[in-house]
């Protein structure tokens, strides 16, 4: 098993015809990831290296059997892509895009809530599960199939505990980027309650970083609903407070949303936090291996 | 992007809202005339993105020409530190505001709550003092609802949380109003902040913005001219300018440690590793995914520029960045630049090899390779504390 992506996934890719779209599709299909279609209006019929593309995502779902949009269309149309791919019939969203206004984001957040359509992201780098399916622009090299599921605001930060994880001989069950956006898809809590379910996953690495309140009230569900073991990791212990770091969701405002709220509110609840990347692999794969 | 306590204002007229009138000076002399222009008693108000402007001596009442001209000299080049240690923010413009009469002090915000997915409204009869303490002393004097998003917010919806707030009976109406006016100018104008502290009654039961703190969406700017325009001309640091003026995201902190990574989770972390490593980063600095030779130059350009900097670390994971890319912009930066800094270089992930082979033939004297993150942070505290002050600005 593994989550959000897998062998089950059929891929269709809004803007599979422009430069990243094409790179990072392809390179999820060279992967091995079912990638059924590409979407662009106005070029379907075409293909992209015997990708067919059509015109809308609903065309791919019925015609190609596609369940899992990925969104790689730019900021600005990427709200209204997102909200397509909402109605069109997959299960799954996964929007890389970074850079979408916030408060589009709120709508559509509650679009996809409603419509009972997973969504994850945006401003994410996708969703991996070690040999089986790779759909964003995780650079899959770096993991292998285990028992470690991971859940993470970040992308870099994320390949580098990966890495950490493979020199030490553990793998992983699925990674999956949340997004660094004020507002985004899936929350934690929504990936720890997958991996709680999934019985490949043993132990579940948490990447979190300065802003918002989602690692205590991961912490808080920590608690009550998830019995595997949770190692954390949070980024920002230096960052000052009114200064966006680099993600838009990185931001300490006023007196909340520091690391060291987070950190406390973790380890209140059990839950180890490491003080840097390599640590935190480290006392993973020591709480791993008992 | 935050909107000076005058933006703020002007931007809330746009909407309706009563907000008292005022002009922006940034010179004695044009805030001596705006006084005269505006009459006495008038409020000459510190603009700076910063709390606490009151108690740092930012905001004072002049009742005269004289008084006028002395505030204001006492207030422009002023530097206000905020509550919590934030600035020094150095005032470059002032605020002239008729003074207001005031009966009753209120408070009243629109945020965007990102845990719960919604904007929250909340109203307080308790104003003008530090809402975050109000609610820690009496949490039912601030009274907080969502906001349903499939719902207008109209002054009708708004109502109840002014009641609840238990405001004077006779200016809830008008209140509520304005509690639906700050909602709409949320969502017209894609702000994430917007807070008035304090809302006042004046003694004509008016209800009156008598100060403005809004953040706007800089995801949304490309959508909203002017205030594209104010972000644009907002006052920053020189090396902030300049990186923004080459793409970069950079953060000026205080330290001496130069700091260049990819990616926003790996930057943070390298800074804190730095910092538990015993060294003071000097700078956030994400060079993002995909970076080439021509985005390290500009880098490195910005991070050097910066005076305190004695040295500089590199802490690249290379995902789809590639780190033989990298290596090129290292080298091209150490010759176009004359950089003598020491600079600290830790490479893995993709193209990690190649990467170092051509700093290695690169053979800079003044480069050192690490094969941690750990290492890495170690080796540039010892470099930067080990570089005598006069040597930090030879780059220039």
């Amino acid at each position: 098993m593994s989550i959000v992506v897998g062998n089950d996934t059929r891929l269709v890719v809004s803007g599979l015809t422009g430069r990243e779209g094409s790179f990072h599709g392809l390179r999820n299909r060279a992967y091995g990831t079912d990638l059924v279609a590409g979407v662009t209006p106005g070029k379907g019929g075409q293909d992209v290296e015997g990708v067919p593309i059509f015109d809308s995502i609903e065309a791919s779902v019925q015609e190609a059997g596609a369940n899992t949009s990925m969104i790689f269309v730019p900021a600005r149309f990427a709200a209204t892509a997102i909200d397509e791919a909402i109605e069109s019939g997959v299960q799954t969203v996964i929007a890389i895009t970074e850079g979408i206004p916030v408060l589009d984001m709120l709508k559509t957040y509650w679009k996809a809530k409603e419509a009972g359509v997973r969504l994850i992201g945006p401003n994410c780098p996708g969703v991996l599960s070690p040999g089986k399916a790779n759909v964003g622009i995780i650079p899959a090299q770096f993991f292998d199939p285990g028992k470690i599921g991971v859940v993470s605001k970040s992308g870099t930060l994320t390949y580098q505990i990966g890495n950490e994880l493979k020199q030490a001989g553990e793998g992983n069950s699925s990674i999956v980027g949340i997004g660094g956006d004020p507002i985004v898809g899936s929350d934690f809590i929504d990936v720890l309650t997958l991996y709680e379910a999934d019985l490949e996953t043993e132990l579940i690495v948490m990447v979190g970083e300065i802003g918002g309140d989602a690692e205590e009230r991961a912490a808080e569900f920590i608690a009550t609903e998830i019995s595997k073991p949770v190692v954390a990791y949070i980024a920002g212990f230096t960052a000052p407070p009114g200064k966006q770091m680099g993600h838009a969701g990185a931001i300490i405002s006023g007196s909340s949303g520091t690391a060291q709220a987070k950190k406390e509110a973790l380890e209140a609840k059990g839950v180890r936090v490491g003080e840097s990347p390599t640590e935190t692999a480290r006392i993973a794969v020591e709480t791993l291996r008992g | 992007m935050d909107l000076l306590e005058y933006q703020g204002k002007q931007l809330f007229a746009t909407h309706g809202i009563a907000v008292p009138s005022g002009e922006v000076a940034t010179t004695v002399d044009g805030a001596a005339e705006a006084a005269e222009r505006i009459g006495y008693p008038c409020a000459i108000k510190a603009q700076v993105l910063i709390g606490g402007r009151g108690k740092a001596g930012g905001i004072k009442i002049a009742a005269d020409r004289e008084e006028a001209r002395v505030h204001s000299d006492a207030i422009l080049g002023m530097d206000i530190r905020g509550p919590r240690g934030e600035g020094p923010f150095r005032v470059d413009r002032v605020w002239i505001e008729g003074g207001s009469e005031i009966a009753s002090e209120y408070y009243a915000s629109v945020i965007l709550d990102r845990g719960e997915k919604k904007l929250l409204a909340m109203v307080s009869a308790k104003g003008g003092m530090d809402i975050e303490a109000v609610a820690e002393e009496d949490p039912e004097a601030l009274v907080k609802r969502h906001i349903d998003p499939s719902l207008p917010f109209d002054a009708a919806a708004a109502r109840p949380i002014v009641d609840d707030a238990g405001l004077d009976e006779d200016v809830r109406e008008e209140a509520a109003a304005v509690l639906a006016k700050l909602a709409e100018v949320a969502m017209a104008e894609d702000a994430t902040l917007i807070e008035v502290n304090p809302l006042i009654v004046t003694a004509g039961r008016e209800v009156v913005a008598l100060d403005a703190k809004v953040t706007i969406d800089n995801n949304a700017l490309y959508r909203h001219e002017e205030l594209a325009a104010i972000d644009a001309e907002s006052v920053e640091d020189p090396q902030e300018a300049m990186a923004r003026e080459k793409g970069l995201t950079y953060v000026k902190l205080d330290g001496n440690v130069g700091i260049l990574a990819n990616g926003a989770g790996l930057c943070m972390s390298t800074l804190d590793v730095v910092a538990q490593a015993g060294g003071a980063p000097a700078n956030f600095l994400d060079a993002g995914g995909g970076s080439k030779a021509e985005a390290i130059v500009d880098a490195l350009t910005v991070i050097s520029s910066d005076d305190k900097v004695s040295a500089i670390l590199f802490n690249i994971f290379g995902g789809i960045t590639r780190c033989d890319e990298i290596a090129k912009g290292i080298v091209e930066a150490s010759a176009q630049l004359d950089l003598q800094l020491p600079l600290v270089v830790r490479l893995d992930g993709t193209n990690s090899e190649q990467g170092l082979e051509i700093l290695a033939g690169a053979d800079l004297p003044n480069l050192h390779q690490e094969k941690t993150m750990l290492g890495a942070a170690q080796k540039v505290v010892e470099l930067a504390d080990g570089t005598p002050a006069a040597d930090a600005g030879a780059s220039e």
